[in-house]
């Protein structure tokens, strides 16, 4: 049985309100809560500020090898949160170029505070630029968020 | 919830059912990977026992951290690190083991998130363990929630959220709300473990119960730097208990299954169900350390070690 009940600490709604997981305009976004930053030819990838806040802490990113193939959607690697492994995926096809090194000491602390900026995973030289037609602008990304939160 | 109608289980997901007395954990852990990565069905295994004391750490476990190691090379014992996050554990033939493998929207407002996951799967063995003992769900950890998360989880903005015998699920204060992440305990003491892996579309939970163990065993395990709050720094010997104290084994994996019911469409399926269904080739991430790999970790630990390797 579950009960709730009422305590004597009382909410910050200021708080509230003003915490929204944050989604970065220029970026593109896939469904599952990975970013893509293009310039020219070189993709930046990370996992969304929706993605660190329900994974939780992140202890460990298993990051791929240098020269790896990877493929939009499909998976390269892994964070680790919570006892749980989580797959990072993909949101586009081409080559790791690049791995951020910064993840193999205590990645919580660029992943979970700095997902869209130092908290980057891999840098890819991309096969078809075709490709990111498939993904979501921030606009887009941030609704598909609040709809799927709100199905649970 | 309580036992469903006929009809109203007919609206739930099938989940198929394979039950294993002593495989060995290598073989259980191949498996649910494989099943995991390669079939979208619902799968319980429950494997009865273990065939051989085998260490099993999480994805980024460390043997010289985890490990007494001198002891775990000198008695040959085999050494896992499997493909789920999370601790150490040693098992054996007195460990039961049960796996839940899951599409992502198989189970109602669960998310293929870690804490709504184990917030489920806590309210599960509550359902199995009510009752028995000084059965408690314990706080291993607290996760942060965001405000915003803690009210789209939350119906409205309660500030306690308990499962049985009041024990609380979820915490808000002021500023914070934290999910409270359970061990499962009788009265102070942990009888079983549990971990994860979460793709895009599905996951999975397993956890190993401690139906008995030989306190031998647990020496190869050293005190880990992350613990919750409730061990105090006990030893593992003083930390953990036997289920075997509190209800017999049958019963245990019978209310286990039947539990699964409330949620579930359960059908038994066969090994060769299991089988008929699996791709030939896979690249298990699951594997055995090696005996140098556990000796060059032992070695890492003894001073002068890195002076040593230098002039190599």
């Amino acid at each position: 049985m579950i009960v709730f009940s009422e305590n004597v600490d009382t909410f910050s709604f200021d708080r509230c309100i003003a915490n929204v997981a944050a989604v970065i305009k220029d970026l593109k976004y896939a469904e599952s809560h990975e970013w893509v930053k293009v310039d020219g030819n070189s993709a930046t990838v990370g996992i969304t500020d929706h993605a660190q806040d329900h994974l939780g802490d992140v202890v460990y990113v298993e990051l791929p090898e240098l020269g790896t193939e990877v493929t939009q959607g499909n998976s390269f690697g892994a964070v680790e949160s919570v006892k749980a492994t989580s797959d990072i995926n993909s949101p586009v096809s081409g080559k790791v170029v690049e791995v951020n090194e910064e993840l193999n000491g205590s990645p919580a602390l660029v992943v979970n505070t700095s997902p869209y900026e130092e908290g980057w995973i891999i840098k890819v030289e991309l096969k078809d630029a075709g490709e990111l037609n498939n993904l979501k602008d921030a606009d887009a990304y941030s609704k598909f968020c609040d709809e799927e939160d709100a199905k649970h | 919830m309580g036992l469903l109608r006929q009809s109203e289980k007919l609206g739930l997901p099938l989940m198929n059912l394979v039950r294993f007395k002593g495989m060995p954990i290598l073989d259980q852990l191949n498996l649910e990977e494989k099943l995991l990565r390669t079939t979208s069905d619902n799968w319980c295994i429950v494997n009865d026992g273990a065939n051989a004391p085998t260490v099993v750490m999480g994805v980024s476990g460390k043997p010289a951290e985890l490990l007494e190691l001198e002891s775990v090379i000198g008695d040959n014992v085999p050494v896992i690190k499997r493909f789920t996050g999370g601790g150490t554990v040693i098992v054996d033939e007195g460990t039961i083991f049960v796996t839940l493998i899951c599409n992502k929207d198989a189970v109602p407002k669960v998310q293929p998130y870690p804490r709504s996951i184990m917030s489920w799967s806590g309210k599960l063995y509550d359902e199995v363990f009510q009752g028995i003992g000084d059965f408690q769900l314990r706080e291993n950890g607290k996760q942060k929630l965001s405000i915003r998360n803690c009210f789209e989880t939350l119906p409205s903005p309660p500030h306690y959220l308990f499962a049985s015998a009041m024990q609380p699920i979820f915490q808000c204060s002021k500023s914070w709300c934290f999910v409270l992440l359970p061990d499962y305990v009788f009265g102070n003491r942990k009888f079983g473990g549990n971990a994860q892996s979460i793709t895009k579309d599905r996951w999975i939970h397993h956890t190993s119960f401690l139906w008995d163990y030989e306190d031998r065993n647990m020496t190869y395990l050293k005190l880990p730097s992350r613990a919750p709050e409730y061990r105090s720094a006990r030893d593992h010997t003083e930390f953990v208990c036997r289920m075997r104290e509190y209800l017999q084994r049958s019963a245990f994996i019978d209310k286990t299954i039947k539990a699964l019911d409330n949620y579930f469409m359960v059908q038994p399926a066969t090994p060769a169900d299991v089988n008929s269904c699996q791709v030939a080739k896979f690249a298990h991430s699951t594997r055995l350390l090696s005996k140098q790999e556990l000796e060059d970790a032992c070695s890492s630990t003894k001073p002068g070690t890195i002076a040593q390797s230098a002039s190599i």
